[in-house]
């Protein structure tokens, strides 16, 4: 394969298969338990090998299984987990749930983060997607062990398997026992399950489960708190040199002219400085500085002077950003990703039409792991040793760049310090792999904080347009929402860009929560790619990605409808939710649609008091979002209370009461830890965060300008989940989108002073109040 | 010339300049793996470590300043991870992601080394210049208060172990 190679990359082999095009929420493979080596293995495997021997088809590998686990015979159950650790505990959450239906004993419970393999099929962390995706096909996976085990003991133990059961590690048949490690030891295994057998397999009603919604202590929390944890960047490979990026003065089309090393020569340690020729356009003009340390990489980086001929982004300005928004949403450009037919005729005929203007400044991950990796060969293998949130999009990318087949390119999987979408884009892999290819060495890339901000795949600067028609008796007649901004999908995974009915493509991650749930009439949504946004940097998802920004919008001018109505803002949103039609809600995801969100709704506003007398000065606002996406509604709603210092506009947040609906919650103290942190990345995007571009670069790179919370700032919490068995849904951003509306409703409540700009600052709240 | 450091009770002579920060020292030469590196101008906390017992941050601590001094990583501050705040920091499942948590940890040490009963507001001061980005604050406060209360601190406090 040439470097020139286009490299195909599909949907299917990007994200798992959402759940509501799966037969029965599995997808078309079967199960197969089979003895391999000692032990027994559990794999999903393609139907075609399900004839197979079990025993054969397991140990000679001839399948892509999905996700499997093992039993020893010394009773030793490890579940192999393909997601990333960066601070949700996913691995501890998905295990208890095989380990739920195959009735093990938590303690014999082990978790291995696989390394990248074709057989294990899609890897990708993000979305909130793990559990809602993982649920059902895990669970059944248990299923499918508990009950070959029970077989195998009832054979052994001759009696019939209808009069045993399982429970901790244990089959249980009258007054006799085997445990899973002796039957594991004395039985062979060779079954196999067809999908529609999978499928009938019993699973356990909530109310039996012993694992799902008990709290367990997260399996990754020891080694986090003696300093034994090893990240990426703690990775070592005997025999690597270290580099240290010089960034081009543009993302794209910057030529590197001239490179002078002669002080950096100096420098004890200095190697080489060396210019990257990137195949994949990923890192295009970077120039590396290497070294045997990096503190010697970074020395002598100082002393290196690179010339480039600079591409054509260097002048933009955050104001041009916006700017541009602006005028491709006036010029009618876009997706009409909702687009009722009567939406122009019922906005001619409204009585009265309200309008708002909403934006959005750019905002960087600071995951506090510098992106970093280690490129190698080894026995004709690429490697790279690095943390990474999707494999799948990463290693065709990989690919390219250094013009090799996939399969000759494997990712060692190390954790996360810090993941918040940040390392679902792979670029920094390509340094370490092409410098590892040029030097014939192995090569540590290790990005500075500066570097790392400069080059982060930052949320996009937004500009959204938004209209509410009513009628004589403020009846909302119809709702018209259109968004302007980089959209990550189009620069990185163009086959997940969705078709609207116009023909036009857009980016799902660039307009989810527009098509919300409430009854608002006749409504239209347009998503609007920024162009200039692709062009000067490269958009990137960001913790609660479009619901982040698009929810500040739309959740505000709801607030501004409910006002422009005369209704109070709860029961003005109440109205709305009335689960009718599209908004019912469909099995199995959003079973009982939009009354669930109302149930949310009321459930915060009773626990924050909503209504009571506050001081001057004081306010309590609301929110609620469906978190993600429409297919995986996480229900969630926010009360925010605030203090706004009147003369200089400071806003002090007091208190946040979120109540959430995600159906059956598999750890409820990681779901909690993630919600904590979710609700404060939302305070922190609000009143904290946001940088700007200047001359094409952004303008804060370190903790000297870009301000994130500290401990200090942190609100009162008050945390609630709604008690549900339905299927689980995301966790890990959907508070994020529900507290910046919430805060400037809140202000709205305190102040009069509508906010319509994130971050929220205090010159912008000192305007508006007039 | 070689810079001689006291780490974790153990002397080590290291051949490299004097200007270097002792972060990388203590990651690169030393491969203490456990103290982080974050924004490389003292503003995260990530990188903290104990100087003469008072918490610093390496990145910005140059390796010819500390010659002389006793200097404490995560991994020394107590055998096996046992010091009080470890503890409470696995009873109260405080680290996410667990990037920043050697600092937090070897910050809030510090802290309870010289105040062992700190309200909330002394928590908020002595901790502010330690970020988390996965924003775990509400449970990092929660641990300290943990181990402040736990009585036993003082038999742990000041037991730093060799661990090079």
């Amino acid at each position: 394969m040439s470097k020139q190679d286009q490299v195909e990359v599909s949907t299917e082999t990007l994200i798992e298969a959402p759940i509501d095009t799966q037969a029965n929420g599995m997808t078309r493979r079967g199960f197969m338990v089979g003895s391999m080596g000692a032990g027994v293995a559990m794999a999903f495997v393609p139907m075609a090998l399900l004839s197979g021997c079990a025993e054969e088809v397991l140990t000679n590998q001839q399948f892509e299984p999905t996700v499997w686990y093992s039993i020893q015979p010394s009773g030793a159950i490890s579940v192999k987990i393909t997601k990333a650790e960066m601070g949700q505990h996913v691995g501890t959450a998905l295990a208890r749930i095989v380990a739920e239906e195959l009735e093990a004993d938590w303690n014999d419970v082990s978790i291995d983060y696989v390394d990248t393999d074709a057989k294990y099929g899609t890897y990708i962390t993000g979305g909130s997607w793990s559990v809602f995706t993982s649920f059902d096909q895990l669970s059944r996976a248990g299923a499918a062990g508990r009950v070959t085990l029970i077989e195998a003991a009832a054979k052994l133990m001759n009696v019939a398997p209808a009069d045993c059961r399982a429970q901790s590690s244990v089959v249980i048949c009258g007054d006799r026992q085997m445990s899973f490690g002796d039957i594991v030891a004395r039985a062979e295994f060779s079954q196999s399950y067809t999908d529609e057998q999978l499928a009938s397999l019993p699973l356990k009603p909530a109310k039996d489960r012993n694992l799902i919604g008990v709290d367990t202590p997260a399996r990754d929390v020891p080694a986090k708190a003696d300093g034994s944890a090893v990240y990426g960047i703690d990775a070592n490979y005997e025999g690597m040199v270290y580099a240290k990026p010089l960034l081009p003065p543009t993302r794209y089309g910057s030529v590197v002219q001239s490179i002078e090393d002669s002080a950096a020569q100096n420098v004890a340690g200095y190697q080489q400085t060396l210019a990257l020729d990137d195949a994949s356009n990923s890192v295009p003009g970077w120039v590396l500085v290497i070294a045997d340390s990096y503190h010697a990489a970074q020395r002598a980086a100082r002393l290196v002077e690179v010339q480039w001929q600079a591409g054509s982004t260097t002048k933009v300005s955050e104001a041009d950003l916006l700017a541009r928004g602006d005028e491709l949403i006036d010029s009618g450009a876009g997706a009409l990703v909702l687009d009722d037919e009567a939406v122009g005729s019922t906005f001619a005929a409204a009585d009265r039409v309200i309008e708002a203007r909403y934006t959005t400044n750019t905002a960087l991950h600071f995951q506090l792991e510098p992106v970093n990796a280690i490129g190698l060969q080894k026995d004709g293998i690429w490697e790279l040793h690095t943390g990474a949130q999707w494999q799948s999009l990463s290693m065709p990318v990989y690919a390219q760049a250094l013009g090799v087949p996939q399969d000759k390119i494997v990712m060692r999987t190390h954790l996360l310090g810090g993941g918040f979408g940040r390392r679902l884009n792979g670029d920094y892999g390509v340094p370490a792999l092409l410098a590892a290819q040029a030097l014939g060495k192995p090569v540590k890339v290790v990005l500075s904080r500066e570097d790392d901000s400069r080059f982060d795949s930052v949320r996009s600067p937004s500009v959204q347009h938004l209209s509410m028609a009513f009628d004589a008796q403020h009846n909302v007649l119809g709702m018209q929402h259109a968004a302007s901004a980089g959209w990550p999908t189009a620069d990185l995974a163009a086959p997940l860009l969705g078709t609207a009915g116009n023909g036009e493509k857009y980016d799902p991650f660039a307009i989810n929560g527009a098509d919300h749930w409430y009854a608002v009439g006749v409504h239209r949504v347009r998503a609007v790619m920024n162009d200039l946004a692709q062009q000067t940097f490269r958009p990137g998802w960001l913790r609660s990605v479009a619901p982040g920004w698009i929810n500040w919008a739309s959740e505000s001018f709801m607030d501004e409808a409910a006002h422009e109505a005369g209704v109070d803002p709860l029961e003005f949103r109440r109205r709305m939710l009335t689960a009718e039609g599209h908004n019912a809600g469909a099995a199995p995801a959003s079973v009982g649609g939009a009354k669930r969100m109302a149930n949310v709704l009321n459930r915060a506003a009773a626990k924050a008091g909503w209504g009571k007398t506050m001081p001057a000065g004081e306010g309590m606002g609301l929110a609620c979002t469906f978190g993600q996406e429409r297919n995986m509604p996480t229900w969630t709603a926010c009360v925010a209370e605030v203090a706004v210092d009147v003369q200089s506009g400071k806003v002090k947040l007091n208190k946040l009461t979120v109540v959430i609906d995600a159906g059956s919650i598999v750890h409820p103290d990681g779901a909690l830890a993630q919600t904590e942190g979710a609700a404060l990345w939302g305070a922190s995007l609000a009143l904290h965060e946001g940088t700007e571009f200047v001359d094409g670069q952004v303008k804060d790179t370190n903790l000297d300008g870009y301000r994130p919370m500290r401990m200090g700032d942190v609100p009162e919490l008050d945390i609630e989940f709604v008690a549900s068995d339905h299927h689980p849904v995301g966790l890990g951003e959907p508070a994020t989108t529900v507290v910046g509306p919430a805060i400037g409703n809140a202000i709205f409540a305190a102040t009069g002073a509508r906010v319509r700009h994130l971050p929220i600052r205090p010159d912008d709240v000192k305007a508006a109040m007039g | 010339m070689p810079v001689t450091l006291n780490i974790n009770g153990r002397s080590v002579a290291l051949d490299i300049p004097d200007d270097t920060p002792l972060l990388w020292a203590v990651r690169d030469e030393l491969d203490l793996k456990g103290t982080k590196f974050g924004c490389g101008i003292g503003m995260c906390g990530a990188c903290t470590v104990h100087v003469n017992g008072v918490a610093q941050r390496s990145c910005i601590t140059l390796v010819g300043s500390v010659a002389d001094a006793s200097i404490t990583t995560i991994e020394g501050l107590s055998a096996a991870g046992e010091h009080p705040l470890q503890q409470a920091w696995v009873a109260a499942q405080t680290p996410q992601c667990g990037y920043c948590q050697s600092g937090q940890i070897m910050q809030a040490a510090s802290l309870l080394e010289q105040n062992s009963n700190p309200s909330d507001a002394d928590i908020d001061a002595a901790m502010g210049g330690n970020l988390c980005r996965c924003m775990a604050y509400t449970r990092i406060k929660k641990a300290i208060k943990m181990a402040a209360t736990a009585g036993d601190l003082a038999i742990n406090v000041g037991t730093e172990v060799d661990h090079v």
